[in-house]
């Protein structure tokens, strides 16, 4: 049905303004067929691709075009080719199959490659076993929408990324199903673009990794089980909103690692099952606002390299450590959350306890130093030095604390 | 050996220690499985469990029988048969017992609550424990020939356990943090079954990610079957060893 009217009204669209514009059908019948039926067509006029195996490669589009795909007629690279080139503004591809691009360690090897490309439509399409899935190069204002993009790396070195996207700005990567690549979704020189409602996961490295990348949003995406987690660098005014991330569970994973970000903010986000919830690398004026923390093992780490971070009404649940930190310098306020490890009172039951609390142990003190102690988790002599620091603290850093930590957890629904 | 084994494990089933020791841990952790929904939380909370309570109780209460049942020992010894075989008999009874309470308590709430591969890792290194401090108190029994000494000394040992020797460790990896200490760390946790059956166990659930977070050598050798057969032949040791110094010792006794 969605895509019936995403057909009707590009068709539409293209009726009403070029009036001259013809529509044209290829069929797998001949090899070559495709790009021979490209070649034909006069700019503005839509192609509509018949159900069919093409076993073409190289395509390259370089007319303004509609291209439409029959029940998702399937373009195959045979393991060795680059599939679509798109080098003209104003192109779309909507209902392609795409599959099976080479690898090569030498070219970024891709099913859809937009090169200095604008106001280009990627939609619906199906790219399975690519390298790369879309590829987006000095490319503006584009739409990549609605796409299942997978794939099935085994290692960083010879895969490539979901969606890929190079000095771009105003992109929007929205509803994609995205698995099995390096990194789900690759942002780097990209700005003032919307990230929305995609699935990443399962990927290799990241589900998204994102580099110099200001004045982004991303919004209501699902983040699981990936090799690494999230990854946000050097990067100002990333707002994150409403994410879900799950599962992101290793050694060195992290549902965000945040290094040299600043003026962002973190709203609204659910972090379940982490190894380490978010990480701060030298971030500054990071609002962290309303977000939820689950069974992480650690759902927070902030370095004393971080300053004038706000966190504020979070909840913090089943987590085994709340907060580490590597130094004793805290430039950061905690604020009005919710610590389920918290054991003061309220005696005024202004619902806000009236002792202040210290989300940093002891024994995380230690294991940020030292960490071969961690061979001692969850052994009785941690516990008895947790709760001796807590009657009289000497290791912890003393300005890290929550002055106003809550006693029942906020609704974040 | 058979007939002596019978009668002292018929003797101690009976014993109402016994009895409450086992139901107290059935008690225990029906509560914590049943209040926790996740099965992998509620199973650390056992081993919480089982790591303090079972060495402590297993070491005191094997030092107390024992030296309760020296007149029963005299007399067997008054007959025809070997010293080896009544300290021996003594041992596997006793062992036995606190075997079959530590299942009714621990194993059969697993079965029921959270049939999961990891409930049987805690169930075996439960019963390990419960073997290596019945071990180390029966060699404690021969040593010591007054009972006040004795149980004074099985406290010593079941505290060192469980707590001195982390403390100890704990200083021993502060001191040498600039070295490279993370295969003697493995070395030295082999001295003490109660870490190693903590390993053990964390090894089988999530949160072994977080103990290979930067030491990745204790997952890389603890987290392979040859880590887990590593650290349950330890333990095997610790139940053997004290056992053979204390059948070696009984031999040359004066009684």
């Amino acid at each position: 049905m969605r895509r019936a009217e995403v057909i009707c009204f590009v068709l539409f669209v293209f009726v009403c303004t070029h009036a001259n514009a013809r529509n044209s059908k290829v069929f797998a019948n001949s090899p070559g067929s495709l790009q021979q039926a490209i070649d034909k067509t006069m700019p503005g006029d839509t192609l509509f691709v018949q159900k069919g195996t093409y076993k073409e490669h190289d395509i390259h589009i370089n007319k303004r075009l509609v291209i439409i795909g029959d029940n998702w007629p399937v373009i195959d690279g045979q393991n060795k080719y680059q599939l679509l080139t798109i080098e003209h503004d104003s192109v779309a591809v909507i209902g392609l199959q795409l599959q099976n691009t080479g690898r090569s360690s030498l070219t970024d090897i891709a099913a859809i490659k937009l090169l200095n490309a604008n106001y280009i439509t990627v939609r619906n399409n199906k790219l399975y076993n690519n390298t790369y899935g879309v590829y987006l190069q000095n490319a503006n204002n584009n739409i990549v929408d609605g796409n299942i993009i997978q794939s099935n790396s085994v290692d960083e070195l010879n895969s490539g990324n979901g969606v890929h996207a190079w000095k771009s700005a105003y992109l929007t990567i929205s509803n994609n199903i995205i698995s099995g690549h390096r990194d789900g979704i690759y942002f780097e020189f990209v700005t003032d673009s919307h990230i929305t409602n995609n699935r990443s996961f399962k990927n290799v490295r990241y589900g998204l990794h994102f580099m110099f990348s200001h004045r982004d949003a991303y919004r209501k995406n699902v983040f699981m089980d990936n090799g690494a987690g999230v990854a946000v660098m050097f990067s100002k005014f990333v707002e994150m909103y409403d994410n879900t991330f799950v599962h992101n569970w290793g050694d060195a994973a992290y549902a965000i690692l945040l290094k040299e970000i600043s003026d962002s903010k973190i709203i609204h986000n659910r972090f379940i099952k982490n190894t380490v919830g978010i990480y701060f690398e030298g971030t500054s004026r990071i609002q962290v606002l309303n977000n939820e923390f689950k069974e992480n093992g650690w759902a927070m780490r902030v370095q004393a390299s971080c300053s004038e971070n706000n966190f504020e009404r979070n909840n913090f649940e089943s987590n085994s450590f709340d907060v580490a930190t590597n130094g004793t310098m805290m430039l950061n306020t905690f604020r009005q959350n919710y610590w389920d490890k918290y054991d003061g009172y309220d005696l005024d039951k202004n619902r806000i306890g009236d002792v202040p609390y210290y989300p940093v142990s002891m024994y995380s003190v230690v294991t940020e130093k030292i960490p071969a102690a961690m061979i001692l988790y969850r052994s009785f002599i941690t516990d008895i030095m947790d709760q001796v620091e807590k009657i009289l603290p000497s290791v912890t850093p003393d300005q890290l604390k929550d002055d106003a930590p809550m006693m029942k957890s906020w609704n974040l629904q | 050996m058979k007939t002596i084994i019978k009668y002292v494990t018929l003797d101690l089933v009976r014993n109402k220690i016994m009895i409450i020791y086992a139901l107290i841990l059935a008690a225990l952790s029906f509560s914590v499985l049943s209040i926790d929904s996740n099965s992998s939380k509620g199973l650390l909370s056992l081993l919480n469990v089982t790591l303090l309570f079972v060495p402590i109780i297993s070491i005191l209460f094997a030092t107390i029988y024992f030296f309760n049942s020296i007149e029963f020992i005299e007399l067997l010894l008054s007959q025809p048969v070997k010293r080896n075989k009544v300290l021996l008999a003594e041992y596997i009874g006793l062992a036995a017992t606190l075997c079959i309470a530590y299942t009714i308590g621990i194993g059969i709430p697993l079965a029921i609550l959270a049939p999961v591969y990891a409930s049987v890792v805690l169930l075996v290194s439960g019963l390990l424990l419960t073997l290596c401090f019945s071990a180390i108190a029966l060699l404690i029994f021969v040593l010591f020939k007054d009972k006040t000494k004795g149980i004074g000394a099985a406290i010593i040992t079941g505290l060192f356990f469980t707590l001195l020797f982390d403390g100890l460790l704990i200083i021993f990896i502060y001191s040498f943090s600039d070295y490279p200490i993370d295969k003697p760390i493995l070395g030295i946790i082999s001295f003490n079954p109660v870490d190693l059956a903590r390993i053990l166990m964390l090894l089988q659930l999530d949160v072994a990610v977080m103990m290979g977070y930067s030491g990745a050598l204790f997952k890389k050798f603890l987290g392979t079957a040859t880590g887990s057969v590593y650290t349950v032949v330890c333990m095997l040791f610790w139940v053997i060893v004290p056992l053979f110094i204390s059948l070696k010792i009984f031999k040359k006794r004066d009684l």
